[in-house]
């Protein structure tokens, strides 16, 4: 049948089986606007500025494994959305964005809103297309859904010119629906089962096992894989930022977070385990620290990731796998199933030990009858929402408390920009993760800093009604900053001083949603309850005035080596 | 160390900007690189010329290879490979040196493209350190202007770049 470029978009969406596009209307996307008014299967949700539509794509896709898709106009409207393409880039989330451009008879001619969208975007996608025909439209979308949920995800974009979206061409739905196949790229999904063999032997001759699991459990949705291997090896496992939720934070094997701001059981175990086994994750500088520091201990090092370009990139590995983490570790299982597991006592001593840096209790904080601890607000929030919420946050202080005090049991349930480490993420995830899961808690973490750079979407909550919580830790300063500042700066407070903020209670109010100021700890639980029960249909922002000068600990210095943490005590 | 890199890549607009965009992104050196479609008009294929350690080099493979666009990869410098580059050099070509310029261009097996009353452009093919030699070889008050292709290289005997 022959269809317009707008038609084809939507029809490839709905082949997608998309639920939800976030965007924002311009020129040169009004045709694909008149196309998504004209139909029922696809919502389209109107954001304030076109970085939070991207978020809140990304959100989407973080809560739920599925596609997150963006729709912006040209120009303003692509490099407004960069910010967002980058930081699901760095996270490797699935995400199309389709961004208008002008027409083609324009292109290069300095239109007005043009910007050269695919070389902006080149390097923070994992693909880019710019559509020049419409006979090349349905082909590219389908491509573009490929690339960006199939081997390591990523974000694709695909700028479609004004008049291409408006251009007829036949449309061969039974075409369509063809899979697809690329010759320049095929990712490996299985691991090299020689590779898996000796691995597997490697793991059963440990003294001092250890597993160091990242985003690549979340992504491959291999929580399950991880738990059974690591109680088949009775190894602990430590999980990254981005993986929180792989493994309960309940299991005894677990460690909780490593590297910078992560807990002293997890470094020491990482830095002087026998055997690591790294799985979806790539010993980033904020994981392992100083890289030297990290090599001056012998360990023997198994990687597995779906990236060979993420295998030997700052660490040298002894085994690599290069395979999709689900796959491969149910390979890694049954060859260990396959034969006697290691007896309870080859790690016995290794288990002394951790539970010796265990006891040390490196998350313990002085409790405050007078100012509130951001800490306790974090164990507060947990064990109000049973520790079952989607948890969003922005960047700083209070995603570290936030990491570090509530106890993720499940996968995709922590939504926070791990590697590009952007501001103004978590209020656009919580309405992605909200859209995508209307009867569950969702909860911002945010900081009065950190709300303020996308806090414009308070209106979109009101408009769809999103019910999100959001619980701000207002210590009045940039805190992360603050604390380098204090730490590494002589004190001086340069910038990092937040003056002049909003009363966010008004605020809140005058966007339609709850405002609850909270100052005293004893009102802390209350509040939350409040929240969560009166207005649990509501949103609610929470205005936690928390001890101003709390510092994250502990804490790796940068270029620091993983066993130099400064401790709250500082003891060591 | 240097290398020199073969791929294959998808010819499609932007593929180009790719791979530069790459080798600036991530610091890595680029000596040369030189493009151009093949017998088959979808393929382009490119010689690219970099220097780097071990680790560095495998980044730059395994970083390349990731590229949506291509296709497939060797390092010719792994195994016995030939390479050649095309110099295209003009010069002063009057009086005594105008004699000595054809001689020099003999002893190089090079070949005299283009004669004006004052000049030559004398079309060298060879590998990198003939062309050098040669420039090294003509008197520099006497270069007008030269241009260098760029290394192209192919293996020798059964090793292959195709799909």
């Amino acid at each position: 049948m022959i269809l317009t470029g707008a038609e084809i978009l939507i029809r490839c969406l709905q082949h997608e089986k998309a639920e939800y596009v976030f965007g924002y209307p311009g020129g040169a996307v009004l045709y694909l606007y008149d196309a998504l008014f004209q139909q029922d299967d696809i919502r389209h949700v109107l954001v304030r500025h076109e970085q939070a539509a991207v978020h809140a794509a990304d959100g989407y896709a973080r809560s739920t494994g599925k596609t997150g898709i963006a729709l912006v106009t040209s120009g303003p409207g692509a490099t407004n959305a960069v910010t967002g393409i980058a930081t699901a880039y760095y996270d490797s989330i699935p995400l199309v964005l389709i961004s208008g451009q002008v027409a083609t008879a324009f292109i290069g001619q300095d239109a007005f809103q043009e910007v050269d969208t695919v070389g902006v975007t080149r390097p923070c996608t994992k693909h880019n297309f710019l559509v020049r025909d419409v006979h090349d439209l349905a082909l590219t979308l389908k491509k573009a859904f490929y690339l960006a949920r199939s081997g390591r995800p990523g974000p694709v974009v695909v700028d479609i010119p004004k008049d291409v979206s408006n251009a007829r061409c036949e449309f061969d739905e039974k075409e369509f629906s063809k899979e697809i196949s690329m010759r320049s790229y095929n990712p490996v999904i299985r691991g090299h089962q020689g590779q898996i063999k000796k691995a597997a032997q490697m793991l059963l001759e440990a003294h001092r096992p250890m597993i160091y699991a990242g985003g690549g459990i979340v992504l491959s949705d291999s929580a399950k894989e991880l738990t059974r291997l690591a109680n088949l090896l009775g190894a602990p496992v430590t999980t990254t930022l981005m993986g929180l939720g792989g493994i309960p934070a309940s299991d005894r094997l677990y460690l909780g977070m490593p590297g910078m701001h992560g807990t002293f059981e997890a470094n020491m175990a990482m830095h002087y385990s026998d055997v690591l086994l790294a799985i979806g994750t790539r010993f980033d500088d904020r994981v392992i620290g100083n890289v030297d520091h990290f090599a001056s201990e012998q360990r023997k090092i198994i990687h597995i990731d779906i990236d060979p370009a993420s295998i030997s990139k700052r660490v040298k590995v002894d085994i690599p796998i290069v395979g999709n983490v689900r796959d491969v570790l149910d390979q890694l299982i049954r060859q260990l199933e396959s034969g006697p597991l290691p007896a309870q006592e080859h790690t016995a001593g290794w288990w002394t030990q951790i539970e010796e840096w265990r006891a040390r209790q490196c998350l313990a904080y002085k409790p405050s009858a007078e100012t509130i601890k951001p800490q306790f607000v974090i164990q507060k929030l947990w064990e109000i929402t049973d520790g079952k919420a989607f948890i969003t946050s922005d960047v700083g202080q209070h995603q570290m408390w936030a990491a570090q005090y509530y106890r993720f049991d499940q996968p995709r349930r922590w939504l926070n920009s791990g590697g590009l480490g952007t501001m103004g993420v978590g209020l656009p995830y919580a309405m992605g993760a909200q859209l995508a899961h209307p009867d569950a808690p969702v909860v911002c973490v945010s900081s009065e800093g950190s709300i303020q750079m996308n806090i414009q979407e308070l209106s979109t909550c009101r408009q769809f009604r999103l019910p999100i919580k959001i619980c701000l830790l207002n210590n009045r300063y940039l805190g992360m900053v603050r604390q380098w500042q204090q730490m590494f700066h002589g004190q001086r407070y340069s910038g990092s001083y937040m003056d002049s903020l909003p009363d966010f209670v008004r605020l809140a109010e005058a966007y339609g949603h709850v405002g609850i100021r909270v100052d005293k700890p004893g009102d802390v639980e209350g509040a939350l309850r409040e929240a969560f029960t009166t207005h649990k249909d509501e949103l609610v922002f929470l205005d936690f005035q928390i001890d101003r000068s709390e510092n994250v600990y502990p804490m790796v210095p940068g270029g620091k080596g993983l066993t130099e943490m400064v401790l709250p005590s500082e003891d060591l | 160390m240097r290398h020199v890199i073969s791929l294959l890549m998808e010819n499609e607009s932007g593929a180009l900007s790719r791979v530069s965009g790459l080798f600036s992104a991530r610091g890595y050196n680029i000596e040369s690189l030189t493009v151009a479609p093949t017998e088959d008009a979808s393929m382009s294929r490119m010689t690219l010329v970099t220097s780097g350690s071990d680790d560095i080099i495998e980044q730059i493979t395994k970083q390349l290879n990731k590229l949506i666009d291509v296709i497939k990869i060797i390092d010719l410098s792994e195994a016995p490979h030939i390479e050649r580059e095309l110099l295209l050099i003009k010069v002063r070509a009057t009086g005594a040196a105008r004699e000595e310029m054809k001689r020099m261009a003999d002893i190089f097996r090079a070949h005299v493209i283009d004669a004006t009353d004052v000049s030559y452009v004398i079309e060298l093919t060879g590998n990198r350190q003939k062309l050098d030699a040669f420039i090294a070889a003509i008197d520099p008050a006497l270069l007008i202007e030269a241009v260098r292709s760029g290394a192209c290289g192919l293996g020798r005997g059964e090793r292959v770049l195709k799909i």
